[in-house]
């Protein structure tokens, strides 16, 4: 089976306003060093064993539900691991 | 004529779209479940305001793909008026019904609060009873409402015409200042203010049944003889 990590954040093109938030908020924590933070989700997926091809499905998945590409952008990860 | 309103789990804006259309339209109008598919016998699709599926994952993302939503967008491609306000405008979004998206409010507040719209384009089969450039006073009432697309998108959505309501004032960042949009067709419009929740005086403003006479129009002059 595989266990998959997907990255959803805003496209860079695209203002974060909960990330400028935050990043106001680190500041008057001094931390000025922070320079940008952009927000973003993360999700965990299982796929049991199949004979498809793992990542073409799980770049559909995010094209078309896990991730908006209108204003996001996703990566992910994924790893074979010994079934359950 | 006879509407039908969409309900998802979480919709909440469903019942004052009943109330608009039965009491303050006087036309016809039923609810339909999310997992219904048949349209056929409606003449316009109502998607109403609300958190369908808890707004999880994005606002309108997991509702785009309810049962319902393959006669919704048959309804569409038929040139039936199809009308999202608030929630309902996100899952056009998501449904690709109309371009661009939803980001969150620029002050991260949830904004509940009656506001000024010009009608930028009263060509429309939603704004034929307005004049060019009225100002009308509708509430809205969202978190997520800053209309985001590209550079591109927007200057093809100016040069068809499609952007049909402005904010005077911007409250939520929407890029040029857009609150409203139909796709090129003319027959889907997606808005975030509430016109059904400005029907009457008693509600604070009468100036959201304009945009349903409008629809009631338009659908007599194609489908009533000697209308």
């Amino acid at each position: 089976m595989y266990k998959v990590k997907v990255y959803v954040t805003l496209r860079e093109s695209v203002l974060d306003p909960q990330g400028n938030a935050v990043k106001n908020a680190l500041h008057s924590m001094d931390f000025n060093e922070v320079e940008d933070v952009r927000i973003g989700k993360y999700m965990e997926l299982e796929i049991g064993e199949t004979d498809r091809s793992v990542e073409k499905m799980v770049d559909e998945m995010c094209k078309k539900l896990l991730a908006n590409p209108v204003i996001e952008d996703y990566r992910y990860e994924i790893e074979e691991v010994a079934a359950k | 004529m006879k509407f039908a309103v969409i309900v998802f789990p979480g919709s909440n804006c469903d019942v004052d779209m009943y109330h608009a259309i039965k009491d303050e339209l006087g036309e016809e109008v039923e609810y339909v479940w999310h997992d219904h598919d048949d349209l056929s016998g409606f003449d316009g699709i109502l998607l109403p305001g609300g958190f369908s599926y808890g707004d999880y994952l994005r606002s309108g993302a997991i509702a785009r793909f309810a049962n319902v939503m393959k006669e919704v967008v048959k309804a569409a491609e038929e040139g039936k008026p199809v009308l999202g306000v608030c929630n309902g405008f996100q899952i056009l979004l998501e449904a690709g019904l109309l371009p661009g998206a939803m980001k969150r409010n620029e002050n991260l507040k949830f904004i509940c609060r009656p506001v000024k719209l010009k009608v930028e384009n009263n060509e429309t089969m939603f704004t034929n009873e307005y004049e060019k450039g009225e100002i009308i006073t509708i509430p809205i009432a969202h978190g997520e409402g800053n209309y985001y697309c590209d550079q591109e998108t927007l200057a093809s959505l100016i040069e068809n015409k499609q952007i049909v309501f402005t904010y005077e004032h911007n409250p939520n960042g929407s890029i040029h200042n857009i609150a409203g949009i139909v796709n090129k067709r003319g027959n889907v419009l997606g808005m975030m203010p509430h016109p059904e929740r400005a029907v009457s005086e008693l509600l604070g403003s009468s100036d959201g049944l304009k945009l349903f006479q409008s629809i009631v129009r338009s659908w007599r002059e194609a489908h009533v003889t000697n209308a």
